[in-house]
């Protein structure tokens, strides 16, 4: 670089004077000016430095890229390099229009400065869940409900997309609708109002095909989107939960330099304390041996009392939904409403009062706050799977009776159409098509909607359950303590019950469990993603409203865990759970014979054979079968299991080197300090040997010129300078970019750590 | 070729987003809120240098215990009084920002802890940082005995060849395996 610099001082550089070599090297140089640009951002280089490298790296550039276009292909070059600027142009636009797009993030901005980023991310992971279900709604809106409703058949035309006779008066109210009934549960909202014909509209559009594969495809883009954030977080944060830097991490990155408020600040100030005090206090604890049996007991105790709760709520609901359907068989207008929604507000209620129940619970066990959160955690998770779990088994019960219902309807409208045509037959002897209103063919009891539309109920009962305790366990708990508290006997605001604190964990629990929810009932319910965007973009506002509004910063900061990954496992465990149910019954159950995209098939999947069959070259079919065979998928399934194991016993093995690098490090270190005391001890002997001898020798002689012996004791000082001017040790070697880190000025102006003072030389710790 | 305190030149602004970690909106709100620090003479001269405690009258720095530590890190002055130009605040909330990596967030968070700015941590730069972070009032403050144990607790686990201080490459290497470094040593505007 140094080399084409001064040529281009002395004369203008011709590039056709310059031999190809020459011309390589500059072309050379040229790139690795635009690589140190690029990298410019990411040095600790004070502004003024970075502007001068870059306005002086840019000339260099522009004019040999210039120089370099005068050769051959100058035209192409040229060319290139115009595109590359304005890609580059684009790119950064670009990022600038991604970002101003992010939806309320001014919002969050406020929260996190009130709050702490452990409550804003709460918001953040709402904000991205909105995401997903925006994707998973674009969907089943866009290839599910808009085909049928533009170019199905529309309304009335067939049975199944008709109102029966007999529901038809009622099937406009209110209380009906409110319910997912009458028109609601037939039109595109719900399984049964699609056809089963293979291709409509002049598109010919493969209904019951797009269908099965956003359904499919809706699980397949959830499952996708969460292992790739697990990854980009773990890659981003190191290796998940890593215990050895307790102390250092305390100390460096509790801070969090979001905070602008002072009282939020007082408040991590205080739990930053306590959580030093807390740790110093563990580490210098031994085991604590008093009354271990005890505590032992009283564990037991707890987890046995908790198990009695799992059981009973579970029972509950079985009960509960068992009762529903008596209630359906006799007809659901006889009863009150609260016995029509009674499974609904039974689970709602469940998952709001078990948590409490088993927060007093654990006061028994007496366990570090931390591993207290993690069992609370734990034990509200296997209560909602436990709930939801239930649910699902008595909803199969339901599912069962309809499919015997299923065969008694079936013969009922042989029956009837026998009925039918006797009584146009007996009139006219040639056998007329048979004209009859779609609304009164005798109707299947399409167990699918049925499914469906329990679980939009569910779900709305659920965020009505939310937002109301929102109101009242937060807005209303504020209200009366700000205005009880001028007429109370006792400080309402720093007693009981004061201000009520964000419930991260609890919250974020409560979205995780709804997208279950979303997931498993989407396929029986294409308006679920719908209605879900719906609720979180409510969620959102309201939320945020509220925490501003009525609460307060939170005085102790325990996470759960320390990083991201937590929330999002439990989101992949979720994930996993909730289409098991949804792919048992498209495997084992036969769709309903008269509503639904499968009706008329064996089974749901029968589709993919279908389309396999009419719509590809029959060549194609036969591939598939083989790579379907069993004899395939097993060696296949036991290759990955043997790579999960080779990829384990390699990352233990990268361990180990770790831990030995890092003994090696020490025994270097150690080495080198026993090799600079030595040689300073040699250094000191020869220094008390030069001044006895200076001593001497200026005694002897007191008029011999002082500047030769000046000049000898210096040669004698350079020397034992060079003696103790060693090697800098092994860890600094280590850094690549040496010469601008030991110095964090490029220019100097720090102590750089090269060479020892001599004045140093008694106190080695440092070098 | 200051910035005149006004307008931002577009050049200018090119070559800030290509040095810095900053969008063009942040650039422009860093220009406005630093133009807002100064005063009516202040504003027609380029490059004015604004004095430490009206940049530590920003909410964003007000509540911080380390604010003191930055402005001192990112000042270009010779004094070294702490005052910051433009470009050392856009320095500033670069190297704060969200998208800045975790070798330069490290590298300006261990001369922020680095006290005595003799390039290592010792035992009293951790103690004055530690006493940053307990607060100022004298109830929250550590005992002697607490203090001496968690720094001979941090020194176990992050000196690695034992020297008695942690220097960048140490500090650096615990603090890449930290999950919350990166999302809680961010200042946004």
């Amino acid at each position: 670089e140094d080399e084409l610099e001064e040529e281009s001082e002395e004369s203008e550089v011709r590039p056709e004077s310059l031999s190809p070599e020459e011309l390589e090297m500059l072309k050379e140089a040229v790139y690795e000016r635009k690589k140190l640009v690029q990298g410019l951002r990411g040095k600790p280089w004070p502004m003024k430095e970075k502007l001068v490298t870059l306005r002086e790296s840019q000339e260099f550039v522009e004019k040999y890229e210039g120089a370099l276009g005068k050769g051959k292909g100058r035209k192409i070059y040229a060319y290139k390099v115009m595109m590359s600027k304005k890609w580059m142009k684009f790119q950064r636009d670009f990022e600038n229009f991604k970002t101003a797009c992010i939806p309320w993030e001014m919002k969050i901005k406020e929260i996190e400065s009130h709050f702490g980023s452990s409550v804003a991310s709460y918001f953040i992971f709402l904000r991205w869940m909105y995401g997903i279900n925006m994707i998973l709604f674009c969907l089943t809106f866009g290839l599910v409900m808009v085909p049928e409703a533009l170019m199905g058949r529309p309304y009335g035309t067939i049975p199944r997309k008709t109102v029966p006779r007999a529901e038809a008066a009622s099937a406009m109210d209110f209380a009906v609708l409110w319910d997912f009934g009458g028109y609601a549960q037939y039109s595109v909202l719900f399984y049964g109002y699609y056809n089963n014909q293979r291709a409509i509209g002049w598109l010919k559009f493969r209904m019951p095909l797009s269908y099965f594969l956003v359904g499919v495809g809706t699980v397949a883009y959830s499952y996708m989107v969460v292992i790739r954030t697990m990854a980009r977080n773990a890659n981003e944060s190191g290796v998940g939960d890593d215990n050895s830097f307790n102390f250092s991490w305390k100390m460096f990155t509790s801070w969090d330099y979001l905070i602008g408020n002072p009282e939020t600040a007082d408040n991590k100030f205080a739990s930053i304390t306590t959580s030093f005090k807390e740790a110093i206090l563990e580490e210098q604890e031994s085991c604590k041996d008093d009354n271990i049996h005890l505590t032992r007991f009283l564990r037991v105790l707890a987890n046995f009392l908790v198990l009695c709760c799992l059981a009973g709520s579970g029972y509950l609901i079985y009960f509960v939904v068992r009762r529903s359907q008596k209630f359906a068989l006799e007809g659901l207008e006889t009863h009150t409403w609260w016995e029509r929604n009674e499974v609904n507000m039974v689970m709602s209620l469940l998952g709001m009062f078990c948590p409490m129940l088993f927060d007093v619970i654990s006061a028994l066990e007496n366990y570090h706050p931390r591993v207290a959160l993690q069992w609370q955690l734990g034990r509200i998770f296997a209560l909602f799977l436990g709930n939801l779990y239930t649910f699902i088994i008595a909803l199969m019960d339901e599912i069962n009776l309809k499919r015997e219902e299923e065969k008694i309807i079936k013969f009922n409208i042989t029956m009837w159409e026998a009925s039918l045509y006797n009584a146009t037959g007996s009139e006219n002897s040639t056998a007329l098509p048979v004209t009859f209103h779609p609304a009164d063919v005798p109707r299947g009891p399409c167990w699918e909607t049925m499914v469906g539309q329990e679980f939009v109920r569910l779900i709305i009962s659920d965020t009505m359950t939310t937002y109301i305790t929102l109101l009242i366990g937060d807005f209303l708990r504020a209200v009366l303590v700000r205005f009880l508290n001028y007429c109370w006997c006792w400080d309402l605001e720093a007693g009981f019950p004061s201000y009520s604190e964000f419930d991260v964990s609890g919250n974020v629990l409560g979205l995780i469990f709804n997208q279950g929810m979303i997931w498993m009932g989407a396929f029986y319910a294409p308006c679920l993603p719908a209605l879900n965007v719906l609720r979180l973009h409510v969620s959102m506002y309201l939320q945020c409203w509220a925490v501003m509004c009525c609460n307060v910063p939170q005085e102790r900061v325990f996470k759960a865990s320390g990083s991201n990954n937590f929330y999002m496992a439990m989101l992949l465990v979720i994930l996993f759970l909730s289409t098991l149910p949804a792919i048992y019954t498209i495997v084992t159950i036969p769709p309903s014979f008269d509503c639904g995209p499968f009706s008329g098939k064996k089974r749901m999947f029968d589709v993919i054979q279908e389309t396999l069959e009419s719509d590809f070259p029959a060549w194609f079919s036969k591939v598939f079968s083989y790579a379907s065979n069993p004899g395939l998928v097993l060696p296949f399934i036991l290759l990955m299991v043997l790579a999960i194991y080779y990829l384990q016993s390699t990352s233990k093995s990268y361990k180990e080197a770790n831990v030995d690098l890092k003994k090696k490090l020490q025994t270097q270190n150690e080495e080198n300090k026993r090799k600079n005391k030595l040689a300073a001890l040699k250094a000191q002997t020869d220094l008390e040997e030069a001044r006895a001898a200076t001593q001497t020798a200026e005694q002897k002689n007191n008029n011999a010129s002082l500047q030769h012996q000046h000049g000898e004791t210096s040669s004698f000082r350079v020397k034992i300078k060079q003696r103790i001017s060693f090697s800098p040790p092994a860890p600094r070697t280590l850094h690549p970019d040496t010469h601008r880190s030991l110095g964090y000025l490029p220019g100097g102006g720090f102590p750089q750590q090269r060479e020892p003072r001599m004045h140093r030389v008694p106190s080695l710790q440092r070098h | 070729m200051g910035t005149t305190a006004s307008q931002l030149g577009k050049d200018l602004l090119s070559e800030y987003q290509e040095l810095t970690f900053l969008t063009k909106q942040e650039i422009l709100l860093a220009h406005k809120r630093f133009t807002e620090l100064l005063t009516k003479d202040e504003k027609d001269l380029p490059n004015t240098r604004v004095p430490a405690e009206r940049i530590l009258t920003l909410p964003e720095l007000k509540s911080n215990p380390f604010r003191k530590r930055i402005c001192h890190v990112f000042s270009t002055s010779e004094q070294k009084d702490g005052s910051l130009t433009f470009e050392d605040f856009l320095d500033l909330l670069s190297a704060f920002s969200d998208s800045a990596t975790l070798e330069i967030k490290s590298h300006y968070a261990f001369r922020i802890f680095d006290f005595d700015d003799d390039g290592t941590l010792d035992c009293g730069d951790l103690e004055k940082l530690v006493n940053c972070l307990t607060g100022e009032t004298d109830e929250t403050r550590l005992t002697t005995e607490e203090m001496r144990q968690l720094i001979n607790n941090i020194l176990e686990e992050s000196d690695i060849d034992k020297d008695g201080t942690v220097n960048l490459s140490e500090f650096q290497h615990v603090i890449s395996r930290s999950p919350d470094f990166v999302s809680s040593f961010k200042i946004v505007l």
